[in-house]
Parts: C-alpha cells; sequence; structure tokens
C-alpha cells in the first residue's frame, strides 16, 4: 500500500508518502497562487528525495482548506439563483434571510420562491409549479446566471421535486451548476437550503481547484487516482468532491488531528496543531476528532455539517512578540516570515526568531537575534505555553491529566511539560501531520432509508449491513470497518411502524 | 400603565432563554427570532404589559404554534399566519383583544405572541399557561383552573382556517385539536379560547417573558466572557444540577403524535462513574438514577449544552454531547393535588409519587 498525502495549506504545501504503513518521505514547498505550481514542486521534491523511483501509487490524497477560506475570505465565489420549493410556507423567511449581509450581497443571485414540496407523512404539501420554474429558469438565463441551488420542503424523505426542478431548469441553462438540498443535508430547511447554497456558490471554484490538482498530478507523471479529503476524514473521488465541495469544508484540521493519531500511535488525546498564524486545539476520541455539539456556522452562515469542535487561538510560528508590555500574537507575518523575522535580516521581532535564539530552531542567522537574552526567550516562552494551557483547558472534556500531541510547524512553542497534561508528545514528521492525515485518509459508506416493520434493533442493524457493504464496494477493508455515526428517527403517522435510520461507517483502504 | 418597549436584544436573548424554559420541547425559538429580525428591520416594534395592568373585562389572546417541532423545521414559520389565527378569532366572538400572551413559554412558542403583536401592534402579556413548555392542551394552569376550553381557531398558510365552537372538556379540546392540525401536516398556527383580563390575573404564570429574557440574557453575557453559562443561569434562576455527563444512547418513537423515548447519560466530572437515564414525551419528564427517579414533572428538567449553556431537545440530542442536567422550579398552580392530575408523572403514565427536587 503506498500513498502520497499533500495538504495545500494557506503557505506551504506538504507532501508525504506513506509506504507499508511508515511515513517513508515527507516535504515541504510553498503554496503557489494558482495551487497546481506548489503541488507539482512539493511533488517534484518528493521524486527528488528517490523514495518514488519505480514505485506504482495507489493513490493520491490532496486535503485543502481552499474552500472554507473562499468563503471565510468572500473570494472566487460564484453568484447563486435560490430556487425554493415551499410556496405559500415560509414567504417570510426567505433563502439567504440569516446570512451575514456581507456574503449574501456576494453570493445571492436572485431568489425565487414557487409551489411545491411534501409533508413529513409522503403527501405533497402542494403540487410542483412547473410552470413557476420554468419562468423562474428564464429569468435565472437572462440574468446570466451559472449557478442554482434547489431547496424543497421535507426533500430529504422525497426528493422527487427538486430532482424535476433541477430537470425543468437545466432545460434552459443546460450548463448550469444545481445543487439540490437533498444531496447535501437533513431535516432543517434553513441549514439545508443554505449548505446547497454555498455548494452552488463554490462550484467554479471547485472545478478549476480540481482541474488544477489533476493537471498537477498529471505533470508529475504519478500515475494515480485522486482522492480528495472530507471534513470528517474520509476521501472521495475527485469527481464527487467537484460536485460537493462543501463536504471537504474542513478538511486540514480533520487531517492534521488524524495525523496526530496516526504518528503517535495513540488514539484519546488532545491535539495542539501550532501553524504559522493560529494554533488550532481539539481531542481525539476514537482516532477521530470530537465533532462540534451545535449548529456550525462556516463563514458565518448556518449550517448542519458534522465538524470538528476546534478552539482556534492567534498562536504560531509567525506570530508577533513585543516585550514591553509582553504581547505574543494575535498579528503575525504569517508566510513572509522568511522576509520579515529579524534572524532572516527583517524588522519584527516573531516567536520563531525568539526560538532561533534559544538554540532551538537551527534557521537564520543567530547572530541577528543575540541580543535577545535567555530570561527575555524564557518569558516568551512562558507567556505562549500559558496561551495553550489555556486553550487545552477549555478544550478538555475531563478533569485529570491528558495526554498531548503537538503537531505542525510551530510545535517548538510546545514546551515538555504543562499544566493539566499528562505528557506532551512530538512527533517525528509532526510538522506534515496534515498531509499524513490525508495520506491515510479512511473510506467510508452510509445508508439513510427508511424501514417498516422491524423493531428498532433489527432495523439499525439493517442499515448498518447496508453502510458496509457500500463502504467495501467503495475501497474499505471489511475488517477495519467501523461505525461513526448512527442516528434513527422514527416517522409518525406513516403506515406500519416505520423509522429512519441514517448509519455511517468508514474503513482503511484495503490493500491493492 | 406600565408598557415597556422590547428591543431586538431583548428578543435574542428570549430566544436562548425560552429555549431553556422549553425542557426539551417546544420547538426552538430560532426560526420566530428570524422572523422578529425582519419585522423589526422593517420598523415593526413591540411592547410588553405586565399582567397586573388589564382591567378584569379586558379581553387577551392566547396564541401557540401547534404540532410537530420537526414539521416547523422544514415548513418554517409565518409571522403572519399566527396574526391571522388572532384576527379570525376577533372576527368570530366580535370582541377586540386588549393584548395577546403566549401559551407556553417555553420553546417557539414564546416568540409567537411577538410576531402577532408586531403585526396588530397590541401588547404582549408579561404572562403564559405553563412556565414552561407541554405536550397537551390540558396541561396548562386554566385547564387546572377549569377555565372554558373553546372555542379556538386554527390556520395553515395555504388558506385553510377552522372554528372549534365547542368541546365539553380540555382533553376532547387536545383530541379535536390535534386531528385538525394532523391534517394540516402537523403544523398550525392557533389562536386558543379567548380569557377575560380577571383570568388571566388569577391563573396565569406572571413574569415569564421577563423570566425567559433574564435566563437568555444571563447565558448571553457568559457566553461573551467566557465564563461558565450553567453557572450564570444558577445565578438568576434557584435552580439545581442534578447531572454532568455524555450521551450515550438516544431512543425514540413517534407515538399517537408524540416524539417518545429516552436517553441514556454516562457521568463525567463530579458524577464519573454515574448513569443518567431521561424519559421524554417531547419534553424531559423523567430523569431515574441507579433506577431511581430523582426529578420529574412538573419541576423543570432542563438538558443544557456544558460548553455553550443553550438548551438541547429531545428531538435533535445526539451521541456523544457533552451535557449538564439541571432541574428548575415548577410554578405553583401545578402542584396542588388538581395540578397534579393534569401534569404530575401519573399524567405521563409514570406510577410514581411527584417528590420535588427543592422539597
Amino acid at each position: 500500500m503506498r500513498r502520497i498525502g499533500i495538504d495545500v495549506g494557506g503557505t506551504n504545501t506538504d507532501a508525504v508518502l506513506i509506504e507499508d504503513g511508515k511515513v517513508a518521505g515527507a516535504v515541504k514547498a510553498p503554496t503557489s497562487e494558482d495551487v497546481t505550481a506548489g503541488i507539482l514542486d512539493s511533488l517534484k521534491a518528493l521524486g527528488a528525495s528517490g523514495v518514488l523511483v519505480g514505485k506504482r501509487i495507489d493513490g493520491v490524497m490532496i486535503g485543502t482548506t481552499h474552500f472554507i477560506n473562499a468563503v471565510v475570505q468572500r473570494r472566487h465565489l460564484t453568484r447563486v439563483a435560490a430556487l425554493r420549493l415551499a410556496m405559500p410556507a415560509s414567504a417570510s423567511l426567505p433563502p439567504f434571510c440569516d446570512w451575514p449581509e456581507d456574503l449574501a450581497e456576494l453570493v445571492r443571485g436572485g431568489v425565487w420562491m414557487v409551489e411545491g414540496g411534501h409533508e413529513y407523512d409522503g403527501r405533497l404539501f402542494m403540487p410542483l409549479d412547473e410552470a413557476a420554474v420554468a419562468k423562474a429558469a428564464q429569468e435565472m438565463k437572462a440574468a446570466g446566471l451559472k449557478a442554482v441551488g434547489i431547496s424543497a420542503i421535507f426533500s430529504p424523505l422525497d426528493p422527487t421535486h427538486e430532482r424535476r426542478a433541477a430537470e425543468l431548469v437545466a432545460a434552459v441553462m443546460p450548463d448550469a451548476t444545481i445543487t439540490c438540498s437533498s444531496d447535501l443535508g437533513r431535516i432543517g430547511l434553513l441549514e439545508r437550503e443554505n449548505a446547497g447554497l454555498l455548494n452552488a456558490a463554490l462550484a467554479d471554484l471547485a472545478r478549476d481547484t480540481i482541474a488544477a490538482f489533476e493537471s498537477a498530478i498529471r505533470e508529475s507523471g504519478i500515475a494515480a487516482p485522486l482522492f480528495i479529503t472530507q471534513n470528517d476524514g474520509t476521501v472521495v473521488e475527485a469527481s464527487q468532491a467537484r460536485r460537493l465541495p462543501v463536504y471537504s469544508f474542513a478538511s486540514g484540521a480533520t487531517n492534521s488531528m488524524r495525523g496526530a493519531a496516526y504518528l503517535s500511535g495513540l488514539s484519546d488525546a488532545m491535539v495542539i496543531d501550532v501553524g504559522g498564524t493560529t494554533t488550532d486545539v481539539g481531542q481525539l476520541k476514537n482516532g477521530f476528532p470530537r465533532e462540534a455539539n451545535s449548529v456550525v456556522k462556516v463563514g458565518g452562515v448556518r449550517t448542519l455539517f458534522r465538524m470538528p469542535d476546534l478552539l482556534s487561538i492567534g498562536l504560531g510560528g509567525g506570530s508577533h512578540v513585543s516585550l514591553d508590555p509582553l504581547k505574543v500574537g494575535p498579528l503575525s507575518v504569517g508566510y513572509r516570515l522568511l522576509k520579515q523575522g529579524i534572524a532572516f535580516g527583517g524588522r519584527q521581532l516573531t516567536t520563531t526568531d525568539v526560538a532561533v535564539a534559544m538554540g532551538i530552531l537551527p534557521l537564520g542567522d543567530r547572530g541577528k537575534v543575540a541580543h535577545l537574552d535567555k530570561a527575555t526567550c524564557a518569558r516568551v516562552f512562558d507567556e505562549a505555553a500559558r496561551m495553550a494551557e489555556e486553550a487545552i483547558d477549555r478544550m478538555k472534556t475531563e478533569a485529570g491529566d491528558v495526554p498531548l500531541i503537538a503537531v505542525g510547524g510551530g510545535a517548538f512553542l510546545i514546551p515538555e511539560k504543562l499544566p493539566g497534561v499528562s505528557k506532551v508528545i512530538h512527533v517525528e514528521h509532526g510538522d506534515c501531520a496534515n498531509a499524513v492525515g490525508a495520506a491515510i485518509a479512511q473510506v467510508s459508506g452510509e445508508c439513510d432509508q427508511i424501514f417498516k416493520d422491524l423493531p428498532r434493533r433489527d432495523a439499525i442493524a439493517a442499515a448498518q449491513g447496508i453502510a458496509n457493504d457500500r463502504a467495501v464496494a467503495a475501497g474499505a477493508d471489511r475488517k477495519t470497518l467501523s461505525t461513526i455515526e448512527s442516528e434513527d428517527m422514527p416517522l409518525a403517522y406513516l403506515p406500519g411502524n416505520s423509522v429512519r435510520v441514517r448509519v455511517r461507517v468508514v474503513g482503511d483502504v484495503a490493500a491493492g | 400603565m406600565t408598557l415597556r418597549d422590547i428591543t431586538l436584544e431583548d428578543i435574542e436573548s428570549l430566544a436562548v432563554g425560552a429555549w431553556v424554559l422549553g425542557t426539551g420541547g417546544g420547538g426552538s425559538p430560532y426560526l420566530g427570532l428570524l422572523n422578529m429580525r425582519a419585522l423589526y428591520k422593517e420598523g415593526h416594534r413591540v411592547q410588553l404589559m405586565p399582567s397586573d395592568d388589564l382591567l378584569d373585562d379586558d379581553w387577551v389572546a392566547a396564541v401557540s404554534n401547534m404540532g410537530a417541532p420537526l414539521v416547523g423545521q422544514e415548513r418554517l414559520s409565518d409571522s403572519r399566519t399566527i396574526a391571522r389565527a388572532v384576527a379570525l378569532m376577533e372576527e368570530h366572538t366580535g370582541n377586540r383583544f386588549r393584548g395577546i400572551m403566549s401559551l407556553e413559554i417555553g420553546g417557539g412558542n414564546s416568540i409567537q405572541p411577538m410576531m402577532a403583536a408586531a403585526h396588530l401592534e397590541r401588547p404582549v402579556i408579561d404572562s403564559d399557561m405553563m412556565g414552561r413548555a407541554y405536550p397537551e392542551a390540558q396541561m396548562t394552569s386554566v385547564a387546572v383552573g377549569d377555565l372554558k376550553p373553546c372555542p379556538l381557531t386554527t390556520v395553515d398558510v395555504r388558506g385553510l382556517e377552522s372554528l372549534v365552537e365547542s368541546v365539553p372538556t380540555w382533553k376532547w379540546m387536545e383530541r379535536v385539536s390535534r386531528k385538525i392540525c394532523a391534517e394540516y401536516g402537523s403544523t398550525a398556527s392557533t389562536c386558543k379560547a379567548p380569557r377575560t383580563g380577571a383570568e388571566v390575573k388569577k391563573w396565569g404564570i406572571h413574569g415569564t417573558t421577563t423570566k425567559a429574557i433574564a435566563i437568555g440574557h444571563a447565558v448571553r453575557e457568559a457566553q461573551r466572557k467566557h465564563e461558565d453559562p450553567i453557572a450564570a443561569i444558577l445565578g438568576v434562576e434557584p435552580g439545581k444540577i442534578l447531572f454532568r455527563g455524555k450521551v450515550v444512547d438516544v431512543e425514540r418513537r413517534a407515538t399517537e403524535g408524540f416524539l417518545r423515548g429516552r436517553t441514556r447519560f454516562d457521568g463525567i466530572d463530579d458524577h464519573k462513574g454515574a448513569a443518567l437515564e431521561i424519559n421524554f414525551q417531547n419534553e424531559w419528564i423523567v430523569a431515574w438514577r441507579d433506577g431511581q427517579p430523582i426529578a420529574m414533572s412538573p419541576d423543570l428538567i432542563c438538558v443544557l449544552d456544558s460548553v455553550s449553556g443553550e438548551a438541547v431537545g429531545t428531538e435533535t440530542i445526539r451521541y456523544g454531547q457533552r451535557v449538564t442536567v439541571i432541574a428548575l422550579p415548577p410554578p405553583p398552580v401545578f402542584l396542588s393535588e388538581k395540578g397534579l392530575s393534569h401534569v404530575g408523572p401519573r399524567a405521563f403514565g409514570y406510577d410514581i409519587d411527584f417528590k420535588s427536587v427543592f422539597a
């Protein structure tokens, strides 16, 4: 089993080769504006190290923060036509009604609300007004819109209206990217619709980004299928990620936590990932990040995605340091560290400069930071440790000391001893933990369907069997399957004893 | 006359506090809050009036959205529909309402009178009839007081309007109105039997909108300052912590239009090694520890997210959530023998004597 994991971050593009369960090679290259060059550089560097010679690669798994960054930074977003099939209900709360105004301004290409949708028990809420859908499509076309998000009442239970509307829109706008909310979410019209609209807004970016990934791999000469990692630490084929980019939103953080688990051999621990600008703290449970409890907001938009529960603080290897009064972060020089840090001839004192002065990092010119005495350096590191300690304490779910895995390029800021921590574990290749997490990503299988006249236990078991079979069909090793989500919801008033069961299982990729 | 202007900030806090008082049910107030944000943006304003200021012969509308919270998440509540239910009642009785009150302060129904009040330009009365959330029509202070259960108006956004002119008992009102509601698709905007000012003053549960705003304000302030939101709630309400734990199993079944089931929790922190189980019928009804009932209706059992302090509902609670379970004192009207016959454990099918956490 030989896989390459790549993490395309804001600063660096990391690549690792995992071979027979070990990290056989790891490299870093600066992320490029066009993405392709950065990936190509990292793959070239990996090739130059000789580890790829004459070897067949089973898969290239890429994790990226590209999509979530686009939403957070309000860049590269496509205008979206929102088509909701729910009239006359819900009219006082139209699509985009709970979006932050600045994001809505960028994405809202128009709102069309027509009659349609179903009841909770499968009856029609209103017949689909096909003429109104066709008219809306003409108006969308006239407005020059290219992306459409379609939502309907209770579409997770009955998606026929959304699908029919998508056909009608496609007939008028054959080149449009259409996202149906039933492909993404569960019960909760507004949150599911939001997910669909965000997905549609990312359509162009997803197409371009994944095309860039594909061409980089092609140019590198590696003949292996491309997979994209998702929020939950599993992978999908590139074509599916292109269709549903929102599922790959938070994969960076998940990958680094999964990578930390893999590199340390621990499945239950706190993880601190210290980057250039920010530090994420999360908790590993059974090898997966603990998920956030409540509704998750992405760039200010409510969605129902399952995301890792993370606390981010402004601490990193590029954090600005001022000495009087002592302050570390939240400002950072980011990717300009090698130009602006004092040890590199710049003028901004950073945490990395302090580490160079202490002899911890063999970087830059130690002479340029010789003016920092031991006591000053210790104060800066104590402050960084205090910030980390507070963040860890806030994310802990139990009293008592727990192990902490420190990863990321700025992990040197985490001392060997911290209050509330039983031991601090620094791991080899910890600076590439997210690329490692991508390389070891698993395959999932899901079952979401209604069972009739079965006791709850049997319905769940049946769903589990279907999900297991689907995971194996997608390439998972049956022996490694485990259930990560199991949910059942009785459906009132449906004939018989009806229950909707949703089960999701994951497993390691079967050895090729 | 002591009308108080309700700010949008108050309504933001109300949404959080009413969800806590929802004791697991009542539906999330979030969509009601979105409606109020839209109405305030359009220039509408709402005022709050203490029930003391009502004249004995004033008429007061009691409103609620009836149905399954699950349906409410798909058929989003429209502020005009609840206003229509009130207007329909006025057309039927010929009496103009002095103000509008909530049937149920717990959950989304805390905001329904605000939406109607914004459209109809009447004050919201600072009282309700449950002091929390309950699943059935006879589980109210006015039913305990044997006040008249009818008439009732129900409205569906598609132009369906029904009037229940006469029923002999609250139980009949529950049965008949639930049938109508089910036909509508399990959601209906309703205006309950009109109440006189004298009835509201005698049988209402008072100051509950103000209370919900105070709880919500405490939680939001604690979140803002990164302080413990559970402690903040206990700072404004005389509640008790029952358990800290994480969800290990949720079993739900839908019967007769209700969501029934149980949730099991494993203890963490001080409760490590212990287990708690809570039975629910839309709302949290009885909490058991090691097979013994430790809290039950009408005491309020509130399951809260340990980190955010926000309430966790029976319909959305899921495996792995870390929660703190607290109890809040019940409205005194439910503690009489008659009150307990409406909302005590036996009213939900549990053959146990009511024993309050606060006794």
